[in-house]
């Protein structure tokens, strides 16, 4: 079996043998990685539960971070979405934006968590797969499938550039783990292969340009909300995938245009702490408190 | 290319917050403890740069700390490993420095006996992501990532040593991925480090061992991602 590299060689070669994006994924990396297609849904499975105790730890362990600036926010959500009744977001939106948040909150009070793509922007997929599962009661079957998905889209995107805020700013971080979600999503709700490709395809184009400039060089600020915008973003993404809505440019040229983005991008916007709201006055001053912590 | 797989993007299973400066961080604090064969008396840390900056934000002293002790990267227990180390009877200490002719996130770690004498020195890189490089022990250059299980010998500089080790090894029918010999001067003392496709079993060690003038001799497994 030959690896795919591109989003247009993965629908021709799902298009060929009439199998869904998880399905031949599964096949592929049995090939290469030498282990049964049972013992690769197994690792996706392990990787499923780790996310699921990620947020129980999140919800759990609330409380302001050493540095002050983060901390208690997915409390403050989950009270307000306690009761979705007559809310502008349903309790899944609300779910998404309380889980999301509580997963970068557990990672930064050095909690175990799933890098997805990485540390900074985990609590994204996970987020999404799992409301949805709570919402919608999709089997562990479903859930696994959808996460080897994700993964697919990721891998497609870490073949072109790769996935570090160092790198290629937070597009590359919290943008790529938004077009795994939303592919997530579309998998979920059933959606076709094309349309799992133009979700992913959607959601990381607008969100091209996007910097890396974490205040102190933590990763708290503007990381663990971003995970939250980002979680939600998704769906809208997979929402307007599955309308039938598609990306006018093709997904594999939006892989280009943001990694040429990256490319651009000044370095003092790539997680060197040198620019943007790492340099506010407010920052500064957290950066000599933690210095002196 | 090296195949990237759908489990490099979903994983690792790591504790936050940060790949390069937690995750990467306890990995070399592992590998160290690895190289220097046990449970320390006492420890010294050098951060330089990033590390001396944000370390204490990102856990990479609680991380390079907990690998010494030997929790891996998914160890929920890295988030108390200064008490760990306390109860372990394991003296620590950090300082914090910067200097720009080092890697960005780079650490000396300096193991010591009870009396306070230095006994080794390893220096390592995260080079992101988690990956590590060792880059020194105690004055040899070394380029050790962990990505291939490896051999490090440290012994007095004479003819034949390189044969007699890569006849041992080929004894066993273990293909050597690479190898690198340095030494500081004729006849003194030399470091060879070698990466194999497998791990070389006990009896192999042990020949090595009985070799003249091997002063430190570790077989050490592939780096858990």
């Amino acid at each position: 079996m030959e690896n795919i590299v591109t989003f247009s060689q993965l629908l021709k070669v799902t298009d060929r043998h009439k199998k869904r994006i998880c399905e031949v994924f599964c096949e592929l990396e049995s090939h290469m990685l030498e282990k049964s297609r049972e013992e690769i849904r197994n690792l996706a499975l392990r990787n499923l539960n780790v996310m699921k105790s990620s947020i129980k730890d999140g919800l759990k362990n609330f409380g302001i971070s050493p540095s002050g600036m983060s901390g208690e926010d997915s409390q403050k959500i989950l009270k307000r979405y306690r009761n979705a009744d007559n809310l502008p977001f349903n309790s899944l939106i609300g779910k998404i934006l309380t889980y999301s948040i509580a997963i970068s909150e557990e990672n930064q009070r050095m909690g175990r968590i799933v890098a997805c793509p990485t540390a900074g922007s985990c609590g994204i997929l996970p987020s999404v797969i799992t409301a949805y599962t709570e919402e919608y009661g999709f089997s562990e079957e479903g859930q696994i499938d959808a996460l080897i998905t994700a993964g697919v889209i990721g891998k497609i995107a870490a073949q072109q550039m790769p996935l570090a805020g160092a790198v290629a700013g937070c597009q590359a971080e919290c943008g790529v783990a938004s077009a795994m979600a939303a592919g997530a999503a579309v998998d979920l709700m059933r959606g076709n292969n094309e349309q799992v490709v133009h979700a992913a395809a959607l959601a990381l184009k607008n969100v091209m340009g996007l910097v890396c400039d974490p205040v102190a060089g933590l990763v708290e600020v503007p990381c663990i909300k971003r995970n939250g915008f980002l979680a939600v973003h998704a769906v809208t993404a997979s929402e307007m995938a599955l309308a039938g809505v598609q990306s006018f440019i093709p997904p594999d040229e939006v892989v280009q245009a943001v990694k040429q983005a990256g490319v651009l991008m000044s370095p003092m916007l790539k997680e060197s702490s040198e620019a943007g709201l790492a340099v506010t006055d407010t920052a500064k001053q957290i950066v000599k408190d933690v210095l002196n912590m | 290319m090296r195949y990237i797989s759908i489990f490099d993007i979903i994983g690792p299973i790591m504790i936050g917050p940060s790949s390069s400066h937690t995750a990467g961080a306890i990995r070399m604090g592992l590998f160290a403890r690895k190289i220097f064969g046990k449970k320390p008396e006492k420890v010294i840390f050098k951060l330089y740069n990033s590390f001396a900056k944000t370390g204490r934000g990102h856990g990479t002293d609680k991380g390079i700390l907990g690998g010494i002790l030997g929790f891996d990267v998914s160890d929920a227990g890295i988030k108390h490993s200064f008490d760990f180390a306390r109860e372990q009877g394991v003296d620590y200490s950090f300082e914090y420095l910067t200097m720009d002719y080092r890697h960005p996130n780079s650490v000396d770690i300096i193991f010591l006996n009870e009396t306070g004498q230095e006994l080794m020195k390893i220096s390592a890189n995260s080079l992101g992501g988690g990956e590590v490089q060792i880059s020194k022990i105690d004055d040899f250059s070394t380029d050790i990532r962990g990505d291939y299980p490896v051999l490090i010998l440290v012994y007095k500089d004479r003819q034949g040593v390189l044969s007699k080790v890569s006849g041992l090894i080929q004894e066993q029918g273990v293909n050597i991925a690479s190898l690198n010999c340095e030494r500081k001067e004729k006849y003194k003392e030399a470091v060879m480090t070698i990466s194999l496709d497998s791990i070389l079993p006990d009896e192999t060690i042990e020949e090595i061992k009985k070799l003249p003038d091997m002063y430190l001799v570790r077989n050490i497994e592939r780096l858990e991602e």
